[in-house]
C-alpha cells in the first residue's frame, strides 16, 4: 500500500469561491440540482446546502456578527468526505461496494452498490446520499481515478488559495501543526485541528483547521458510528442482498479496474 | 502583492471577483504575516479574509483616503523619519511652486480656479455631456523666466477649448524640432517646503478638513476604526516595509473615479510606496484581457500605446500640429514622433510617406465623446444606424431600459456571442415586450446573430492586470459555425476592403490604403478556414524594420521617426523580437527562494518591466532603501537588479539634468518618474485630469445627504446625459431614501453570458437578490427570501431579499442612512433568469473617461 493520502483544509484561507465544488462536478460529471434552476436558500451564500449524491464538495458559510457589528466573522469551509481511518460506511456496507484503496481512502464502487442506504445512515458526517442519476450511494472518491495516474484531486488543484491541500497525511499534519502554532502566536486562541489525530474514527484522512467549535461548522464534536440506526437500515440490506449477486457479476464484467479493486478487497478480508 | 507587508483593498472585492489572483495576498498573509485591510460598504468574502474591516458608505472613498492623507502628514514618525522626507522632496513634486493665481477648494468652497460653462463640442454631436469645465491655466507650475506656465495637451482629449499649437509650424520642420520647441523653463522650487505656494503647503491646506471626525461623519466609518487603518498603513510603510493598495471598478465607477485613484496615488507617494516591491496601486481589471484592450486599444479616445486619438476638436490639422498639441519635450514621451510615425507606417504601409505626413489626412478623427453612454443616448435619438456588438450585452447594461430604446432605433444590429443573449432577443423577449408596452412588429431593427468560439477554442494572447502578455493555445476547434473574434474582424475587413476597392472618393482613400495582410501563408494547413494568422498580428503590433518583416524590432529604443520602422504599438515593442521568439509564450518561473521578478514568465510591457518607476526602489545614491526591499540599484557602472531597470541604464545617480535637454536628458539621476514631464510623482496634477489638481470629496450625482465638506454638492464638471429616460433624484429625495451599490459575485460573470447558461454555476447562485441589513428589513417588514420591489428614478425591478448583518446602517451627519446592494448578473435568457439590475442605474459619468456611476446611487425598497 502507498503512503496514506488525504486532504488538509485550512478554513482560515478559504474564500468561499466554490471552485472546488465546480471542479469536482466537472471532473466527476455530476448533475446540478434541477439542472441549475432551483431557489436560492437565503442561507448566506450557500445555495447547495449540503453534501449529497451529486454534491461531493460543499462550501459552508457561517455568518457570526454581533448586533452592533463590533464583532464579526464570516467563516467559510469546504466540506467533503472525511475518508475515516475506521470508516463506518465501509463497515456497514453489505455488498462490499465500499472499499479502502491503496491510498487509504474510502471509495464506493457504484456498480457494486445496491442502493441499500446503510452507508447513508452509518456516516456520522452526513456525507453520503443517493445520486438520482445512478440510483446508487455516492460521495467523494478523493479522485481515485486521478490518484491512480499520479494527478492530484480536481478540488485541491482548483483551490486558488491552497485552503484545500492534498498530500501524504504525514506531510499534511506537519503543515497543519505549523499553521496552528502560527495562529496561536497571532492570538487566534480558538484555532484547532479537527480529525488530525486518532481521537475519533482512528483519525480522518480529510482533516480541518477550524477557528471555532466543530458544531459551528456543522461537524459533530465526537463523531461515532450511529449503531442505533443500523437495525432499521439492515432491513434494506436483506432485500438488497438479493440483487447483489446479479449486480456484482454485471459490475465485474463492465469494469476491469473494479475487478482489480474487488480482488484487493478480497485479499484484505 | 506577495511582497507587501500590508495590503489595503478598497474599491475592490478581490476575493470575490479575482479569486485566483487572491492567492498572492493570502500567501503574503500566511507566509510573512502581512496585514490585510478591507475598506468597503459591505462585509464581503474579502473582508472575511482581512485583519481589519472598515465600513464606509458607498461613494465616500475620497473622504476616507483624504482622511488618511491628513493623518499621515500630521503623524510624528512621518515627519521625523528621513526616508519619508527624502522620498517626498526628491521623487515627488512636493517642492514645486504653483502659479500665483491658483485657488483651491478652501478658497472657493469646493471648486478650483478656472471653473466655467461648457461651450465646446461639435454642433453635430451634442453628446459630450459636460455640465461644466475647467480652464486649467492657473493650475500650472510657476517657472523661471516666464510669468505663467502653460498647460500641455496630454490627455485633455476631446475637452472643450483646448489650445493647440502656440506658433506657426512649417510643413518641413523636423519632427524632433517640433518637440524641442516645447521645452519650458525649469519650474520654481522651494526645498524647505515652506512656501505657501509650493505643492506640499497647498496639499496640507487642501486636506486640513479631512479629520478623523469628519471622516466618520461623511463615510460612517467609526473614528477608532479609521485610526487603526491609518496606523497599520503607517507601520507598514517606510525604508524597510511597503504597503500596496488594490482597487477595481468600485473606485472607477463614480462621477469622479480617476480622482479616487489619484487620491490613493497621492497617499502612496507620501508614504514612499511607489516604484518599490510590495508597494504600488494594483488596478484589478475585470476581464482576462481588458488591460490588453485598452493598450491596443479599443478605446475611442486613444490610439495605440496611450497616444490621444486624433480629434477634430483640437489642433490636429497636421502631424506636426498634433505633436505640438499633445507632445512634451521632457520625459520619455519626447519620443512620441517615433511612436506616432511607426504607428502610421503600420496603418498605411508603403503609402505612408514623409511627403503625405505618413498618411495623416487619412486617419479618422473623433468629434466628441463617442464612449458607451453618449452612443446609446444618440442611438435613442435615432442618430445611429447600426451596431456591431461583440462580447457585450447592452440590453442588460447601464440604464438598460434606455439602452434598449436605443437599440430599437437601429436599422441593423450584429450580435456575436456564445449564446442568444438578451441583446439578441431584446426585440421579442425584453420586459417592455412581455408587458405589451412595445410590440415586436413595431421594431425595425434587423438582428444578425453570429455564434462565437469560446476562449479555449482560440489562439492568442491575454494581457493581464500586471501588463503581462501571456500567449495561449487553443485546446479544441470550435463546434459548427462558431468562429473567433479575430476571424470575424478579419473577414469583415477583407470584405470591406473589396467593397471600397474601386472608390475614388477622397474620404475612402484611408480605408483603401489601410494595410491588411493577415492571411496565413498556407491556408490549407488551418483547421478553420478564414482564420487570420495571429502571429502576423503580433508582429504588426511588435514592429519590424520597414521593408523586411523578418527583421523584428527588439524594443522601442529602435523606433525611428523617418518611416524606417513600422510598429503598431510602441509599448508592446519587444514582445516578439525575432520570428522564432514569442516572449509572451515563455513559461519559466524563477527558482524557489529568489525574490525574483519572474522575468522569463510571459512578457510585460514596457520592456518586460514588472514594477514601473522602479528606480524609486533605491535611494538618492542608488542604494536599495533596505536589504529587505532591494529591487533595482546602481552598481557603480549601471543600473541593475531583479527587475528590468526603469531608467537610463548608465545614468549615474549623481548625474545632473540638462536644463535645455530634451527627453530623458532633461532629468537628473534622481528623477525616477521618466514618463512624467518633470520626472517626479505628482501630488498635484497640473494636467491630465479635467476635474481638479487635487482629489476632493464630492457626493455621488444621486445622494441622500448633502456634502458635509463643501457647499459644492457633487462634481461641478461631471457628465450627465439629459434624456426623458434618464431622470435623476434630487439630494435627499424622500421617494428614494436608500443608497444602493451594485456588484459581481464569484459564481457569475458580468451579465451572466459565461455563467448563467452553465448549470454547475447557475445552481450556486440561482436567483437575483438584494442584500439588506436586518435593521432596514425590520423597518420595511421584509423577511429573508421575501420578494422585494426596488425602484430608482429610472425603473423598478424585483429581487429576493437576503437579510444579513454583513450589511449595516450608517450614521451620516447625525442621521441613519441605510444602504442596500445588488449583484447585476441576471437577465431574461439562460438557465437561470432574473430582473436586470442595471435598469436602475443612471447615465451620469466621470468627465475624464466617461465611466458611469453604478457604484453609488439611490433607490427605494419595499416588500413586493
Amino acid at each position: 500500500m502507498a503512503e496514506p493520502m488525504g486532504f488538509y483544509t485550512d478554513t482560515t484561507v478559504c474564500i468561499g469561491c466554490k471552485a472546488c465544488e465546480v471542479a469536482c462536478k466537472e471532473w466527476n460529471q455530476l448533475p446540478a440540482t434541477d439542472g441549475g434552476r432551483h431557489e436560492m436558500s437565503g442561507d448566506s451564500y450557500d445555495n447547495t446546502q449540503r453534501l449529497d449524491g451529486i454534491h461531493w464538495r460543499h462550501v459552508k458559510f457561517v455568518e457570526q456578527f454581533s448586533e452592533d457589528r463590533n464583532d464579526g466573522r464570516w467563516l467559510m469551509m469546504s466540506d467533503v468526505c472525511k475518508h475515516c481511518v475506521q470508516a463506518p460506511c465501509l463497515e456497514v456496507c453489505p455488498t462490499g461496494a465500499i472499499i479502502r484503496t491503496e491510498f487509504d481512502t474510502v471509495v464506493i464502487q457504484s456498480d457494486a452498490c445496491n442502493g441499500c442506504r446503510m452507508c447513508i445512515a452509518a456516516c456520522p458526517f452526513g456525507v453520503i446520499d443517493i445520486n438520482p442519476a445512478s440510483d446508487t450511494a455516492q460521495k467523494c472518491t478523493l479522485c481515485y481515478d486521478r490518484l491512480q495516474v499520479g494527478m492530484e484531486p480536481a478540488c485541491s488543484q482548483a483551490c486558488p488559495t491552497d485552503s484545500i491541500r492534498f498530500g501524504t497525511i504525514r506531510e499534511l499534519k506537519q503543515q497543519a501543526e505549523s499553521r496552528l502554532r502560527q495562529l496561536h502566536q497571532l492570538g487566534e486562541s480558538r484555532a484547532r485541528l479537527y480529525g488530525a489525530d486518532e481521537k475519533f474514527l482512528g483519525g480522518l484522512n480529510s482533516f480541518y483547521l477550524l477557528v471555532d467549535e466543530p458544531e459551528v461548522y456543522g461537524l459533530p464534536r465526537t463523531p461515532r458510528v450511529p449503531t442505533r440506526n443500523l437495525l432499521p437500515s439492515s432491513l434494506f440490506s436483506v432485500a438488497g442482498a438479493v440483487v447483489l449477486a446479479f449486480l456484482g457479476v454485471v459490475g465485474l464484467r463492465k469494469h476491469r479496474m473494479d475487478e482489480r479493486a474487488i480482488e484487493r478487497e478480497d485479499a484484505d478480508v | 502583492m506577495e511582497q507587501s507587508d500590508c495590503i489595503v483593498f478598497e474599491g475592490s472585492n478581490m476575493a470575490e471577483c479575482h479569486p485566483v489572483a487572491f492567492r498572492w495576498p493570502m500567501k503574503a498573509k500566511v507566509e510573512h504575516g502581512a496585514k490585510l485591510i478591507h475598506v468597503d460598504p459591505r462585509f464581503t468574502r474579502t473582508s472575511a479574509m482581512c485583519d481589519l474591516y472598515a465600513p464606509i458608505r458607498a461613494g465616500s472613498d475620497i473622504a476616507f483616503l483624504g482622511g488618511l492623507i491628513n493623518y499621515v502628514i500630521n503623524n510624528e514618525r512621518w515627519n521625523s523619519d528621513s526616508f519619508f522626507r527624502e522620498y517626498l522632496l526628491n521623487y515627488t513634486n512636493a517642492a514645486t511652486i504653483i502659479r500665483e493665481d491658483f485657488q483651491g477648494t478652501e478658497d472657493l468652497d469646493g471648486v478650483f480656479s478656472g471653473l466655467m460653462k461648457y461651450e465646446g463640442g461639435a454642433p453635430e454631436w451634442p453628446y459630450d455631456g459636460f455640465i461644466g469645465t475647467y480652464q486649467t491655466d492657473s493650475w500650472q507650475y510657476a517657472r523661471h523666466g516666464e510669468e505663467f506656465g502653460q498647460p500641455r495637451g496630454g490627455e485633455e482629449n476631446a475637452a472643450p477649448g483646448r489650445r493647440g499649437a502656440q506658433r506657426q509650424i512649417g510643413p518641413d520642420e523636423p519632427l524632433d524640432a517640433v518637440i524641442r520647441s516645447l521645452r519650458k523653463p525649469v519650474p520654481l522650487r522651494d526645498e524647505t517646503l515652506r512656501n505657501p505656494r509650493c505643492v506640499f503647503q497647498l496639499l496640507k491646506k487642501h486636506f486640513s478638513r479631512y479629520t478623523p471626525e469628519m471622516v466618520a461623519n461623511v463615510t460612517g466609518c467609526p473614528a477608532g476604526t479609521f485610526t487603526k487603518v491609518a496606523e497599520t498603513i503607517l507601520e507598514n510603510s517606510g525604508r524597510d516595509r511597503t504597503t500596496s493598495f488594490a482597487y477595481a471598478v468600485a473606485w472607477t465607477q463614480h462621477t469622479n473615479g480617476p480622482q479616487v485613484i489619484g487620491c490613493c496615488a497621492l497617499l502612496q507617494l507620501l508614504l514612499g510606496n511607489m516604484g518599490r516591491p510590495g508597494g504600488g496601486i494594483m488596478a484589478l481589471r475585470g476581464h482576462a484581457s481588458i488591460q490588453g484592450s485598452t493598450d491596443v486599444p479599443t478605446l475611442y479616445h486613444s490610439i495605440h500605446g496611450y497616444m490621444p486619438a486624433l480629434s477634430a476638436l483640437k489642433d490636429h490639422e497636421t502631424l506636426r500640429h498634433y505633436l505640438a498639441t499633445e507632445g512634451v519635450a521632457t520625459s520619455y514621451w519626447a519620443n512620441m514622433p517615433k511612436f506616432l510615425v511607426s504607428y502610421l507606417k503600420s496603418m498605411y504601409g508603403d503609402a505612408a510617406t514623409p511627403e503625405n505626413q505618413f498618411g495623416w489626412d487619412w486617419h479618422p478623427k473623433i468629434s466628441g465623446d463617442h464612449s458607451h453612454m453618449p452612443m446609446f443616448v444618440a442611438m435613442a435619438d435615432g442618430r445611429v444606424k447600426g451596431m456591431l456588438c461583440i462580447g457585450q450585452n447592452p440590453a442588460t447594461s447601464l440604464n438598460a431600459g434606455l439602452e434598449r430604446k436605443g437599440m430599437r432605433q437601429l436599422d441593423w444590429l450584429v450580435v456575436k456571442d456564445n449564446f442568444l443573449i438578451e441583446t439578441a432577443t431584446f426585440w421579442n423577449r425584453a420586459p417592455e415586450v412581455e408587458s405589451g408596452e412595445v410590440k415586436p412588429e413595431d421594431i425595425k431593427t434587423e438582428v444578425f446573430f453570429f455564434p462565437s468560439a469560446q476562449v479555449a477554442e482560440i489562439d492568442g494572447s491575454f494581457t493581464n492586470t500586471q501588463r503581462m502578455l501571456q500567449w495561449h493555445f487553443k485546446a479544441a476547434d470550435p463546434p459548427g459555425q462558431c468562429r473567433s473574434d479575430p476571424w470575424f474582424t478579419h473577414q469583415l475587413a477583407l470584405r470591406l476592403k473589396r467593397l471600397y476597392a474601386d472608390s475614388t472618393l477622397p474620404r475612402d482613400q484611408g480605408f483603401k490604403n489601410l494595410v491588411w495582410d493577415y492571411d496565413p501563408d498556407d491556408p490549407a494547413r488551418e483547421s478553420i478556414p478564414g482564420e487570420p494568422d495571429l502571429k502576423k498580428v503580433l508582429r504588426e503590433i511588435n514592429g519590424y524594420y520597414t521593408g523586411d518583416k523578418a527583421r523584428h524590432l527588439a524594443g522601442f529604443d529602435e523606433l525611428k521617426d523617418d518611416g524606417s520602422t513600422t510598429c503598431a504599438s510602441w509599448i508592446y515593442c519587444g514582445v516578439y523580437p525575432a520570428p522564432d521568439r514569442n516572449l509572451a509564450a515563455r513559461r519559466e518561473p524563477d527558482p524557489p527562494g529568489v525574490p525574483g521578478a519572474e522575468l522569463n514568465w510571459g512578457w510585460a510591457w514596457p520592456a518586460n518591466r514588472r514594477v514601473l518607476y522602479n528606480r524609486a526602489s533605491a535611494d538618492l545614491q542608488g542604494r536599495p532603501w533596505s536589504e529587505r526591499k532591494k529591487w533595482v540599484w546602481w552598481d557603480g557602472k549601471q543600473w541593475t537588479g531583479y527587475d528590468t531597470p526603469d531608467f537610463s541604464l548608465t545614468k549615474a545617480p549623481s548625474a545632473k539634468g540638462d536644463p535645455k535637454g530634451v527627453g530623458l536628458d532633461a532629468f537628473s539621476g534622481t528623477q525616477p518618474f521618466i514618463m512624467i514631464p518633470d520626472g517626479t510623482g505628482w501630488l498635484f496634477n497640473s494636467s491630465g485630469l479635467l476635474d481638479g489638481p487635487f482629489p476632493t470629496h464630492y457626493e455621488p450625482a444621486e445622494s441622500p445627504v448633502r456634502n458635509a465638506l463643501y457647499k459644492q454638492q457633487s462634481s461641478p464638471v461631471l457628465k450627465y446625459w439629459k434624456h426623458d429616460g434618464n431622470p435623476l433624484a434630487s439630494v435627499g429625495d424622500p421617494r428614494f431614501p436608500y443608497v444602493i451599490t451594485t456588484y459581481r459575485l464569484t459564481e457569475h460573470y458580468l451579465s451572466g453570458v459565461m455563467s448563467r447558461w452553465n448549470p454547475w454555476l447557475a445552481e450556486l447562485m440561482p436567483e437575483l437578490f438584494i442584500e439588506l441589513s436586518p435593521e432596514l428589513a425590520a423597518e420595511k417588514g421584509i423577511r429573508n427570501t421575501d420578494w422585494v420591489r426596488i425602484s430608482s428614478p429610472r425603473a423598478h425591478i424585483r429581487a429576493k431579499a437576503l437579510v444579513t448583518r454583513r450589511m449595516r446602517p450608517f450614521r451620516i451627519g447625525g442621521k441613519i442612512v441605510h444602504q442596500v446592494g445588488m449583484p447585476w448578473h441576471w437577465g431574461w435568457e439562460g438557465v437561470v433568469t432574473g430582473d436586470v439590475t442595471n435598469t436602475l442605474t443612471a447615465m451620469v459619468g466621470d468627465p475624464n473617461v466617461s465611466i458611469h456611476e453604478g457604484k453609488a446611487f439611490v433607490c427605494n425598497v419595499e416588500k413586493a
